[in-house]
């Protein structure tokens, strides 16, 4: 499915498509607490070493680095904001692309510089800013990142203006036409909302690109910004795991717990009936017939 | 360790940051500074690292550089030998070993230890372990 800021699209498909279940402990760690704390020394060693977490980042980030759409020939210069470990980074060099990282947590960044990733990583806050010159970067990528700047973690902290800090340096430091993808996990549509919308007061078109929209662990949501149009791709890139049709499958019919008959299908009275039949024109042995044939009997049984 | 007699700079087995490419591009973000490019190095540990040469990216990023910023960074880092003083106009060029020289100076050399200073308010910013510290405290935003 995909989201344009230039559709007229209802707001209810975008519920349903933003939707995530927040019922499980820890899928808000941003709740628990600001990234550079969450993300110390244990808990960097940990998510550099889980095969899982290796697994979701590098499909993450192939999938952002296909989104970028950069030319095939020649090797870009990239921004991966909220580099981390480097997981992400690696998928840029490993598309032949030099990149450099940002990143908040002291702890994620001695990891990537142990694992001797490529690019070059710099210990900042984007919520302070995007500290390049104009024009530098091809493109942009974030995995996983932009949720941790919705909050307040200090209490000077104004979400709006980190953003709008975030975003406005960010677009100059991008070079015309490039674009910044951003994988990222919506607490609410609300809060997609707030992204979008201080992206696009600082210059930036595109929209929201939405993987696998119908499956609850495969669906990936990429915020897709362009700065400036380029010449030839004025589209939004396609999404994946989607059928014919654009629309979110739910039922407005009432459950029942009944298991209702399907057509062709035999139900066990019947069958059993049937199978009685057959028996008698075999000459076998069958009991009687009687109003309690085929009834439920308890589990015991 | 092992030093060098004529730059004095210290190499040692450690891979890590901070290229002259990365320096070239990075500006100071303190509040009220207008043209916070370019920051200042200071180092005093330095080391050297062996990259892929790719010419198609050096000559596409040659327009994106500062050349003097570049070439004065170079020469502070001991690496500004037989880099042109001016940038050749000359839109397909493709002297190799030219090329090769700033493909050198510009990736392959990195700073481990180190400040980055800002023009404007003079704020360093240290470099550890190849690693800028570019975050700003709460009077600085």
């Amino acid at each position: 499915a995909v989201v344009s800021t230039q559709s007229t699209g209802s707001f209810k498909l975008l519920q349903e498509l933003l939707h995530y279940p927040t019922n499980l402990r820890m899928s808000r760690p941003e709740h628990i607490g600001p990234p550079e704390l969450f993300y110390n020394d244990s808990e960097a060693t940990k998510y550099t070493n889980n095969t899982r977490i290796i697994d979701i980042q590098m499909s993450m980030s192939s999938r952002a680095i296909e989104l970028l759409n950069l030319p095939d020939d020649q090797p870009s210069f990239i921004l991966d904001v909220g580099c981390g470990s480097g997981l992400s980074g690696e998928s840029i060099t490993e598309a032949g692309h030099y990149w450099v990282g940002m990143d908040i947590s002291p702890s994620m960044l001695d990891v990537a510089v142990e694992r001797e990733v490529e690019g070059d990583v710099v210990l900042s806050d984007i919520g302070q800013g995007v500290p390049f010159r104009a024009g530098t970067f091809d493109g942009v990528i974030s995995i996983s990142v932009l949720q941790w700047l919705c909050n307040a973690d200090k209490a000077h902290h104004n979400p709006f203006k980190r953003l709008k800090c975030f975003f406005t340096m960010l677009f100059s430091s991008m070079r015309s036409g490039g674009r910044a993808i951003f994988q990222v996990y919506p607490e609410s549509p609300k809060q997609m909302e707030l992204i979008t919308e201080q992206a696009t007061r600082c210059g930036f078109t595109g929209g929201v690109v939405v993987d696998y929209p119908n499956s609850t662990k495969a669906k990936k949501i990429f915020l897709c910004l362009f700065a400036g149009t380029p010449v030839n791709n004025i589209k939004m890139p396609q999404a994946l795991g989607n059928e014919d049709d654009n629309t979110v499958q739910y039922s407005s019919e009432r459950f029942t717990g009944k298991k209702r008959k399907r057509q062709g299908e035999v139900t066990r009275k019947e069958w059993i009936a049937n199978k009685k039949q057959k028996r008698r024109a075999q000459g076998k042995e069958v009991t009687a017939d009687s109003k309690f044939s085929g009834r439920k009997r308890k589990p015991k049984f | 360790v092992v030093s060098t007699q004529s730059t004095g700079n210290y190499f040692i087995q450690t891979n890590l940051r901070m290229k002259l490419l990365t320096h070239n591009m990075l500006k100071s973000h303190c509040k009220g500074v207008v043209n916070g490019f370019p920051l200042k190095i200071t180092s005093n540990q330095v080391d050297v690292k062996e990259i892929e040469f790719n010419p198609d990216f050096i000559s596409r990023m040659l327009s994106r550089l500062d050349w003097t910023v570049f070439v004065q960074s170079a020469n502070l880092l001991g690496v500004g030998e037989g880099l042109p003083d001016m940038l050749p106009e000359d839109q397909d060029f493709d002297d190799e070993d030219v090329l090769k020289k700033i493909h050198h100076a510009l990736l392959e050399v990195e700073v481990i230890e180190g400040e980055l200073e800002c023009p404007e308010t003079g704020r360093k910013f240290p470099i550890s372990k190849g690693i800028p510290d570019l975050r700003l405290n709460e009077d600085e935003k």
